[in-house]
């Protein structure tokens, strides 16, 4: 065995507001734990650096899934299994389903959480370029109380976010948008399924009155963070009808955007190409849409 | 060793309808709980990574793998394992039809399989072959392929559905 157990410390608190406390009492000292599915495999690979962690799973309180006119709010603990099963989701959010359906397998599905995902803020997590196009806003909670931020930012760079040291990931909330909305998401792996993105894009626009308004564009796997593109998300917005897209503008912004590396799952090359044919898709899909003006 | 850690817990939990208690570290891992202390050796460690559920196994209904579960989690819950399937010296029909369509080889997938393929029939006590494969998605074989291993899930669900 290439780890030491005792070298850890998981203490179960009763209620978030503990876990809070405890968390407050001792800066930094506490890292939270949710489902296990991306800290437990560095512990069996003796890459968890030892110390204590505190066990957010068992606190329901941070499960839910909130529908109100206006947005969908979801516990940090939602997992990518509650997602898939969610009908609003599904209906209004497709994106965000796909991602949760194309992350890990069923076993995975069933403990890997969004506020994990998030919190671990790997470049290659598939439900944040999702998350980034829906606008979402973060709920972040301390014993000090708690403050929402929007997600676009959270990530200041490999491995780094916004979150502080006493604060944990507790909300993420969805604006809900009326009209008609397009959405376009791949993940580009080894396989099918249970397979770590080389490259993974997420798309979406509206068509209101004919016309292009608010396009995202986000992409994983090829920076170090997750990113939004909104220059590119500029470009395609600009266009008037579906012969005005500028795909040769929005494949050369959409490259200025990346800063894609070789490493044990793909290359930088590879990863360049795939994610400007994706766009190229995205622009495809754009293209066919009935929404738009009748010259 | 960090933090004046070291301090075991009494786990109680429900395995294969059995209430048991272990004494163990919070953070090890279900699947060494499972193996180490309780001797239920029928769960396999394939990856160690969650890619290839050999050690899955069913929690309060859910499959999970039991490699990426520290043992706190699994405070209070009711477990199924391999060894849960076969009642009174009798295979589950679930694991006559894995017999019977020979969809095992080496074996060492098997339990995972098993595990998988059973959830997926407690949630699903008919489903499509797409059903199968998406629920059979995570656990990986290399030796017999998957085309025997689907069809003894098909074979069980036909015979018996929710029976198992």
């Amino acid at each position: 065995m290439r780890f030491d157990v005792a070298a850890y410390k998981l203490r179960t608190p009763q209620s978030v507001q503990e876990a809070l406390a405890w968390m407050a009492a001792e800066p930094g000292a506490l890292r939270p734990l949710a489902g296990g599915t991306d800290l437990m495999v560095l512990l069996a690979a003796g890459k968890l650096p030892g110390g204590q962690f505190v066990n957010l799973w068992p606190l329901r309180e941070l499960r839910t899934i909130e529908v109100t006119s206006d947005s969908v709010t979801l516990g940090a603990l939602t997992t990518y299994s509650d997602v898939q099963a969610h009908p609003v989701l599904q209906q209004e959010f497709p994106m965000l389903v796909e991602a949760a359906r194309q992350t890990g397998g069923w076993a995975i599905q069933n403990r890997g959480t969004l506020g994990g995902n998030i919190g671990n803020a790997s470049p290659a997590a598939d439900s944040p370029p999702a998350l980034l196009c829906y606008d979402a806003e973060l709920e972040l909670r301390s014993a000090q109380g708690s403050r929402w931020l929007p997600y676009h930012g959270f990530h200041t760079g490999y491995r780094q976010t916004l979150l502080r040291p006493d604060e944990i990931i507790a909300r993420l909330r969805l604006p809900r948008r009326r009209g008609q909305r397009l959405h376009c998401y791949r993940k580009v792996g080894p396989r099918q399924a249970q397979a770590i993105s080389k490259v993974c894009f997420a798309g979406c626009a509206d068509l209101e009155d004919g016309r292009l308004v608010s396009v995202r564009i986000a992409l994983g796997g090829v920076a170090p963070t997750v990113v939004r593109c909104p220059e590119t998300e500029h470009i395609l917005a600009a266009a008037t009808s579906p012969a005005a897209l500028d795909e040769a503008a929005a494949r050369a912004s959409l490259s200025r955007q990346m800063a894609p590396i070789d490493d044990i799952r793909s290359t930088a090359r590879y990863r360049r190409r795939v994610a400007e044919n994706l766009l190229g898709q995205f622009v495809a899909v754009l293209r066919l849409h009935p929404g738009w003006a009748t010259p | 060793m960090s933090d004046g850690s070291g301090q075991q817990i009494d786990l109680h939990f429900v395995v294969n309808g059995q209430a048991v208690t272990v004494r163990c570290h919070p953070m090890a891992r279900l699947l060494d709980v499972l193996r180490e202390e309780l001797h239920l050796t029928g769960t396999k460690e394939g990856c160690g990574e969650g890619e290839c559920g050999a050690c899955a196994v069913v929690m309060d209904g859910e499959l999970v793998n039991s490699c990426l579960v520290p043992a706190a989690q699994a405070a209070g819950v009711q477990l199924r394992t391999v060894e849960g399937l076969a009642a009174g010296g009798r295979l589950a029909p679930l694991q006559e039809a894995f017999l019977h369509c020979n969809g095992a080889q080496c074996g060492i997938c098997t339990p995972g399989m098993l595990m998988a393929a059973f959830c997926l029939l407690q949630h699903n006590p008919h489903p499509s072959e797409e059903a199968v494969r998406v629920a059979l998605a995570g656990n990986l074989c290399r030796c017999t392929g998957y085309a025997k291993i689907v069809a003894a899930v098909a074979r069980a669900a036909q015979e018996g559905g929710d029976a198992l």
